[in-house]
């Protein structure tokens, strides 16, 4: 990954969790734990714990591909199998690496699914996904949980147990079936104790950058921060003490005033503070946080460090309610808020983190994120008065990655903040 | 000693450079086209606006003559046109060198004969275009060497056979790159005086003109004042003109902007975003402007600015640059007529034929398909230009649309037809709003990056520091 110049506990930490999950998926058919194939938004961690088996993240293997150049080679396989150009690139990209062996990001093959899991179904895309899979594994059982949209800004008793319906009646009893163990709930109840620790840590956390300068940049370092509790390790102890541990390092950046950690090392000077709508690019991460670091400017909060769940609000899992928290869960992710909601969280992240501006980064492949983006960025720009950018590249399809294109607009960005900043400090005077 | 402030805008399609003095007035503009050489191109830029701007000097200091006699207008407008045939004429020279030389290098077997041909060529265009200059208007129809050349070289070397039409194009395609990435020194004074003996021979063989009801009237007035008191004319010019060829340009400070503008020979803290130059510019311009489209060769821009004439926030095509000025340059070229003749000819439509591509490239096959089913070109021309403005349009929807008055700028701000429809569905969108276009368009980038050198704030760059604030 990346961050070689500076490694942290923390980054250890993170590296032997995801390899260890790497290196019993290589190992499930031997051990014989079942793998379950689902996605990060509305992610059923503790339930699949619950039930022993392993998690896999086609969506994550898909940017991690991305990021070790090899998703134009899958993207080209996926589209020489007649997938078009339109489909989303992280589809075509994990198609791409099935029909290529399916070796994961750590070099080692990752196993068939057993399980389809589909807990979230705001991104249609989700279940055609999936119906590709089936046909790829026949052997594998779907499981598809229908997640109702937050149309009115709020989950409803009814939208709450309309899931739990689901899960009781289809979810538990299908991997009853597949996994031969008896549903348990105290071990659940146990999960969601940790996930809600893990949570109180990563908002403690995300809420450093409230510091000047920040001490994180809560986008393109955020996407490691996520990493653990997105990826299956979210209700385990592991990803408690990572949460700590990284807690801690923070805090001690903040008690040295430093800025965040760049693949450059330090970033020296806080310019400009803003915040990220929508995922990176993946193909050319490194070049495109380069941009921002370069000119000094840090995020200090994206939607996209929410994507598998929004915890700024106050909502956490319940073990007292178990079942009806993994159903608001579900409902609660970023994508599944409606457009009022985004925007009124957003504005919040603004005003708090004390953000300068207000960038869209809209992404070919994605309608879950793309939808919305511009109205939202109208009434944030007309709400609070902050300068917005709009920029557009796509997730793992290095063909919609045009840097200088990129380049071009973030530099008159930045030159259009300086100005309003010279402008600000001489009507100050 | 007077300072001036340079703006360069390095264009995908054309360099321009404009001078204000410390008034924020343009006392010289200049332009050329981009070329593979990106300094040479803003070199040149800069050359022409400074002798544009020598020229200006030169008309304040005759100001109360050519108000009150028509003489001095009409010498000082053929004296520049005259002027620009001196530096054509210097190029062409470079040119015709380098065309003989490259077809002695031929291998073809008929290459004498190709020399041959290749002399009459040039013997035949160079008068003609001398006289376009200097008996027509040729110096103001801003046009570039490469397309004034290019133009009549293609004419005659089209009516030969394919044994001397091939090789005579690859000639010319050959030597023009090359002398055209050439700097050409020019001595300004050198070149005025020539100028003002070519003036003299032509006036001294004119006669009276009768006037014949095809022209209006000043233009008899003019040319007979002329006629008659040019001696008058340069034996005032020639009290000034030494003086104004010694004066120092003084450029104090210089902002480069631009597509190229990362490749100008500029220190990183004088290059800004041409977002933030056209928008300023617009702005200067017409103060009250709060919406700015800029439609340029390779990008169309939508910006929406403050009182001070900042950016508050833009919106640019991306992904595809179909809808630009190149797409213009390209759906010219497929009709086989020059950019300057695309306007005109589309709005003689009767209508607009609805062409369906988004892509410049599929369009030419669209047209080519049209033309096919007997489509009269005037109204593919038309659809054409429509479909641009349709995505300009687009544009601006989603910068914010139009709130205030609206200002539009680039080169492609010189094509009537693009103007006709911007304003039609500007109203049609927004409703009456005022609508600002200015004959100095496709100079708002230069003229912002020459304001914001004047008011010395240093691009954003960590390293550089301000010197002084705003003053607005």
């Amino acid at each position: 990954m990346t961050q070689e110049a500076q490694k942290e506990r923390s980054m250890i930490l993170q590296k032997e969790m995801i390899d260890g999950l790497f290196n019993d998926l290589a190992k499930a058919k031997e051990t014989g734990k079942k793998v379950c194939y689902t996605f990060i938004p509305g992610n059923l961690s503790e339930l699949i714990r619950t039930f022993d088996m392993l998690p896999v993240y086609p969506e994550i293997n898909a940017l991690q591909s991305a990021m070790r150049k090899k998703s134009a080679a899958y993207i080209k396989e996926a589209e020489r199998n007649a997938h078009s150009e339109d489909v989303c690139t992280y589809v075509k990209c994990d198609v791409g690496m099935m029909m290529k062996g399916n070796i994961g990001p750590t070099g080692l093959k990752i196993p068939e699914p057993d399980i389809l899991l589909l807990s979230y179904t705001g991104c249609f895309t989700f279940l055609k996904w999936f119906e590709t899979l089936k046909r790829e594994y026949p052997n594998a059982k779907v499981i598809m949980v229908h997640t109702p949209y937050q149309e009115n800004g709020v989950m409803t008793p009814e939208m709450t147990e309309y899931m739990v319906k689901q899960f009781k009646e289809e979810v538990i009893p299908q991997m009853e079936a597949v996994t031969g163990i008896k549903y348990d709930e105290e071990k659940l109840k146990r999960h969601l104790v940790l996930a809600k620790e893990a949570q109180d840590w990563i908002t403690k956390i995300f809420d450093t950058t409230k510091h000047r300068p920040s001490p994180i940049d809560a986008y393109f370092a955020g996407v490691y921060y996520i990493g653990p509790i997105n990826i299956g390790f979210r209700g385990t102890q592991e990803a408690v003490d990572y949460y700590k541990e990284l807690y801690s390092e923070i805090q001690e950046r903040i008690r040295l005033g430093l800025g965040p950690i760049t693949p450059e090392g330090e970033m020296k000077e806080e310019k400009y503070r803003l915040v990220v709508e929508g995922p990176p690019n993946w193909t050319s991460f490194r070049e495109f946080w380069k941009i921002f670091y370069d000119m000094g400017a840090v995020i200090v909060a994206s939607s996209y460090t929410k994507v598998g769940g929004v915890y700024d609000m106050g909502w956490r899992h319940d073990s007292t309610r178990p079942l009806e928290s993994l159903a608001e869960y579900c409902m609660n992710c970023y994508t599944n808020l409606n457009i009022p909601q985004r925007i009124d969280l957003l504005s919040k992240c603004i005003t708090e983190y004390q953000a300068d501006g207000y960038i869209t980064n809209s992404i070919k492949s994605c309608n879950s994120f793309s939808a919305g983006q511009l109205p939202m960025m109208r009434e944030i720009e007309d709400r609070l008065e902050v300068p917005v950018g709009f920029i557009e590249s796509d997730l793992v399809d290095p063909r919609y990655f045009s840097y200088s294109n990129i380049k071009n607009r973030l530099e008159s960005y930045f030159q259009m903040l300086e100005q309003r900043k010279v402008i600000h400090e001489s009507e100050e005077v | 000693m007077n300072k001036y402030y340079l703006g360069i805008d390095l264009g995908s399609t054309t360099s321009k450079a404009v001078i204000i003095n410390e008034k924020d007035e343009i006392v010289g503009r200049g332009i050329t086209n981009t070329r593979a050489n990106y300094k040479v191109a803003a070199d040149i830029a800069r050359e022409e606006a400074i002798y544009d701007a020598r020229f200006t000097l030169l008309s304040h200091k005759i100001n109360q003559d050519m108000i009150s006699k028509p003489e001095f207008k009409k010498y000082m407008k053929d004296l520049r046109n005259t002027f620009q045939y001196g530096q054509f004429k210097r190029r062409m020279d470079s040119l015709e060198e380098t065309l003989i030389r490259t077809v002695s290098n031929f291998t073809y077997a008929n290459k004498e004969a190709l020399a041959i041909e290749l002399k009459k060529i040039i013997n035949h265009i160079r008068p003609q275009i001398h006289h376009e200059f200097i008996n027509g208007d040729l110096g103001s129809k801003n046009q570039f060497f490469r397309d004034i050349v290019s133009e009549r070289y293609n004419l005659e070397v089209g009516k030969m056979g394919t044994e001397y039409y091939e090789p005579l194009m690859l000639a010319f395609d050959k030597s023009i790159t090359p002398v055209e990435n050439e700097m050409v020194q020019y001595s300004f004074d050198e070149l005025v005086h020539e100028s003002m003996k070519i003036l003299d021979e032509k006036y001294l063989g004119l006669v009276d003109q009768q006037e014949d009801g095809s022209k209006e009237d000043w233009y008899y007035a003019e040319l007979n004042a002329v006629k008659n008191n040019y001696k008058n004319v340069e034996l005032t010019l020639r009290q000034h003109i030494d003086d104004i060829a010694g004066e120092e340009i003084h450029i104090a400070k210089m902002t480069g902007t631009g597509y190229g503008r990362a490749l100008l020979p500029f220190p990183e803290d004088c290059i800004r975003s041409e977002i933030l130059c056209h928008a300023f510019g617009a702005h200067a311009i017409f103060p009250n402007t709060r919406t700015v489209l800029d439609i340029g060769g390779q990008d169309t821009k939508a910006i929406q600015v403050d009182s001070h004439g900042l950016v508050t926030s833009f919106h640019m095509n991306d992904r595809c640059a179909a809808g630009c000025g190149r797409y213009l340059g390209y759906i010219a070229d497929e009709f086989g007529i020059s950019l300057n003749e695309l306007g005109p000819e589309a709005n003689k439509a009767t209508k607009e034929t609805v062409i369906c591509s988004t892509c410049t490239v599929f369009a030419g096959a669209e047209v080519k398909e049209l033309l096919h089913n007997g489509e009269e070109r005037p109204n593919i021309l038309a659809g054409l230009h429509k479909a641009i403005v349709q995505r300009a349009m687009s544009l601006i929807a989603r910068s914010g649309g139009v709130k205030n008055e609206f200002t539009f700028t680039g080169g492609v701000a010189r094509n009537e037809a693009v103007l006709k429809y911007v304003k039609q569905m500007i109203i049609d969108s927004y409703g009456e709003v005022t609508m600002n276009i200015h004959t100095d368009s496709i100079f708002m980038g230069a003229l912002g990056g020459a304001m914001f050198a004047r008011r010395n704030i240093s691009a954003d760059l960590p390293a550089a520091k301000k010197t002084v604030a705003m003053e607005e």
